[in-house]
C-alpha cells in the first residue's frame, strides 16, 4: 500500500507514458561502442560542471580538469576582469601541457599572474592572449594575435562553474537547464563554503552509479546496519517510497522523506548522533542562513510534506545536486573512464561553522556519508561484473526505480535519436524520455 | 621522554589517545583501519561519557584561533566521530563489503 500519494495513473512510471514498465536491457552499460556513442554525442556536446566559482577566490586562481575520456585538458581560471574563462590546456607553440606540476596527467589547482609554459616559456595573460614568446625574432611571421589559448565555452549558474566541449554548443547554460535554471535558483549555495570533496576510480559503468543514487529503494537493505538494529528492521520491513518524482528530461529529480534529524526518538539513531546532534542527513541544527526553509527554491520539496528530508536533483547528464532539510548541500559527478569505470567526485557543503560544536558535528556528518559512498561503490562493482556476463539479458525496474529508467532512456535518445538503431538489437524500438 | 600530547588540564589523561590526534582525515581513516576495534572502544569510552563537557570546553574558544591543546581535543573528536563507527555499528575496523573500493579527499576543512 502507498503510504505517499501517487499520480492519477497510478505509479510515476505511467506518468510518463514514453518511458514504458517492460524490462530494459543493461547493455548500455557495458558495450563499448555504445559507450563511445555517449562520449561522443552526449559528453562532447552538453554542459559539464566542473566545480564552484569557491574554488576560484581571486584574479589568477585556476584549477585543471582532465577528460581523458575525451583525450582533453581544460585549464579553468578566473581573469583579470573576474571573469572566469575555460581554456584547452595546450601550449600553442609546440603543443606541451600548458599547466600541470610534477605528473602531467594529474588535476592541479594554484594561483599565477600569467601562464607559462615549462618547455620554451611562452606566457599566457589569464584571459587566453599570447603576451610573451622567448626569442620571438627567430620565427617567421609570427602572428601573436591568433595564437592565444584555444577557449572553451565556460559558463557560471549559481555559482556552479560549467564548461562544453562543443566549439559551438546548440544551447546556452541556461536553455541546457531547462525548468531548473529557476527552479534550482535563490538557494545560499554561495554560502555554504565549508566544503569536503573527495573522489574515487570505480570499477563500473557512469550510469550504474546514477542509478544508486537516483533510487533509494536500496537505502534500508543495502544501508539497513548503519541504523540501530530495531530501526533498521523496521526500515527493512517498510521499504521505501518517494514523496515526488518530477521529470525534466533530460533531467530528473526525486524527493525523499526523512525524519531523522533530530529523530522522533532518540533512540532511532546511534549514541554519536545524539551526543553530537547529527548524522547521514547532516547537523541536525539548522544555519540561519536557510531561514528554516521558508524560502526553498520552487523545485525543492515538491509535495511540501512536513516529513520531507531530502531532494535530489540530477543535471543533464552527469551532476547531482543533493538538498537537505537540515540546510547543507552535496554534488556528485560520474566522468566516464571506460565502458566499465568511472571517477566519482562528491563534495559535501556547509555553512562555515561557528563553533567547535558545530564543526564536529559537520565531521561527523562526512564520515557517516563516506561509509555509505564506499558501501556503494563496492556493490557497484559487483553489479558491473556480473551484467557484462550477459547471463541475464534484461532487468526489471519497479516504480520506485523511474528515475533509472529515465535517465537510461535520456541517454539512450541523445545517442540513437529515438530510433533504435540496427547495431543496437538490444534497444527497445520505441524509445522516449 | 617525550613531551605528553598538549591537552587541556581538565582532560590530560587523553593524552594516552595521542596517536589519534590527528590533522588530517586521511590519517584518521588510516589509523582506523590499522586498529582493532578494541583500540577505538577505548577512546570512544573515554570521551563519550563526557562529550558534552569536551565540547562545551571547546566552544568557550573562538573556532578561528584555538590554542593548541584545544586544537588537539578537537582533533581527538574527529577521530572520535571515525572511530565510532567501527564502535558502534560495524565491530570491525572495516566498512563491511567495501572491499577495494576507496576515497580519495580533494579538498578538506582545516582547523
Amino acid at each position: 500500500m502507498a503510504h505517499f500519494p501517487k499520480p492519477a495513473e497510478g505509479s510515476w512510471t505511467q506518468h510518463y507514458p514514453g518511458l514504458g514498465t517492460g524490462p530494459i536491457s543493461y547493455r548500455d552499460s557495458f558495450d563499448p561502442d555504445y559507450w563511445q556513442q555517449e562520449i561522443d554525442s552526449i559528453f562532447t556536446k552538453e554542459w559539464l560542471c566542473v566545480g564552484r566559482v569557491e574554488q576560484l577566490s581571486r584574479v589568477g586562481s585556476y584549477f585543471t580538469k582532465e577528460f581523458e575520456w575525451a583525450n582533453r585538458s581544460l585549464v579553468i581560471v578566473k581573469d583579470q576582469g573576474e571573469t572566469i574563462r575555460a581554456f584547452h590546456n595546450i601550449c600553442r607553440h609546440r603543443g606541451n601541457k600548458l599547466v600541470w606540476h610534477d605528473y602531467p596527467g594529474e588535476e592541479t589547482s594554484g594561483y599565477c599572474r600569467q601562464f607559462s609554459c615549462k618547455y620554451h616559456a611562452w606566457r599566457y595573460a589569464l584571459d587566453g592572449s599570447l603576451v610573451f614568446v622567448q626569442q620571438e625574432e627567430e620565427f617567421f611571421d609570427l602572428d601573436k594575435e591568433n595564437l592565444g589559448l584555444v577557449s572553451v565555452a565556460c559558463d557560471v549558474w549559481e555559482g556552479f562553474i560549467f564548461v562544453n566541449l562543443d566549439p559551438q554548443p546548440s544551447q546556452t547554460l541556461t536553455e541546457a537547464l531547462g525548468d531548473l535554471a529557476t527552479g534550482l535558483a535563490g538557494y545560499p549555495y554561495g554560502e555554504m563554503t565549508q566544503r569536503y570533496s573527495v573522489t574515487s576510480k570505480i570499477n563500473s559503468n557512469w550510469k550504474l552509479f546514477i542509478d544508486a543514487f537516483v533510487e533509494f529503494y536500496h537505502a534500508p537493505i543495502l544501508h539497513q546496519q548503519q541504523s540501530t538494529s530495531e530501526e533498521g528492521q523496521k526500515l527493512a520491513a517498510v521499504g521505501f517510497e518517494g514523496l515526488h518524482y518530477e521529470l525534466f528530461s533530460p533531467h530528473s529529480m526525486v524527493s525523499s522523506w526523512g525524519g531523522m534529524a533530530p529523530p522522533a526518538d532518540p533512540r532511532m539513531v546511534k549514541p554519536m548522533e545524539n551526543f553530537l546532534r547529527s548524522g547521514l542527513f547532516g547537523p541536525w541544527d539548522k544555519p540561519a542562513v536557510v531561514d528554516n526553509n521558508e524560502n526553498l527554491p520552487p523545485l525543492v520539496n515538491p509535495s511540501g510534506h512536513r516529513a520531507w528530508g531530502i531532494d535530489s536533483f540530477l543535471l543533464w547528464p552527469n551532476f547531482m545536486i543533493l538538498i537537505w532539510e537540515t540546510g547543507w548541500y552535496l554534488t556528485y559527478s560520474y566522468w566516464p573512464d571506460s565502458p566499465n569505470s568511472h571517477t566519482f567526485e562528491s563534495s559535501l557543503y556547509f555553512v562555515p561553522p561557528e563553533t567547535s560544536s558545530q564543526r564536529v558535528a559537520q565531521e561527523y556528518a562526512f564520515s557517516v556519508f563516506k561509509e555509505f559512498a564506499l558501501q556503494d561503490a563496492n556493490t557497484l562493482e559487483a553489479t558491473q561484473s556480473m551484467i557484462e556476463t550477459g547471463v541475464v539479458d534484461t532487468f526489471v525496474l519497479n516504480d520506485q526505480e523511474v528515475l533509472c529508467r529515465h535517465h537510461h532512456a535520456a541517454a539512450r535518445e541523445q545517442v540513437a535519436g529515438g530510433r533504435r538503431p540496427d547495431s543496437y538489437p538490444w534497444m527497445p524500438a520505441e524509445v522516449s524520455a | 621522554m617525550s613531551t605528553p600530547l598538549a591537552l587541556p588540564e581538565e582532560f590530560a589523561d587523553l593524552a594516552q589517545f595521542e596517536d589519534w590526534a590527528l590533522e588530517t582525515w586521511r590519517e584518521r581513516y588510516e589509523k582506523r583501519l590499522a586498529s582493532t576495534v578494541e583500540e577505538m572502544q577505548a577512546l570512544y569510552d573515554a570521551i563519550t561519557p563526557r562529550i558534552e563537557e569536551v565540547l562545551s570546553y571547546c566552544d568557550r574558544h573562538d573556532l578561528a584561533e584555538l590554542p593548541d591543546e584545544v586544537r588537539n581535543l578537537m582533533f581527538l573528536l574527529f577521530s572520535l566521530c571515525e572511530a565510532s563507527l567501527p564502535v558502534e555499528i560495524w565491530r570491525q575496523p572495516r566498512v563491511p563489503d567495501s572491499g577495494a573500493a576507496d576515497l580519495t579527499m580533494v579538498a578538506e576543512p582545516r582547523l
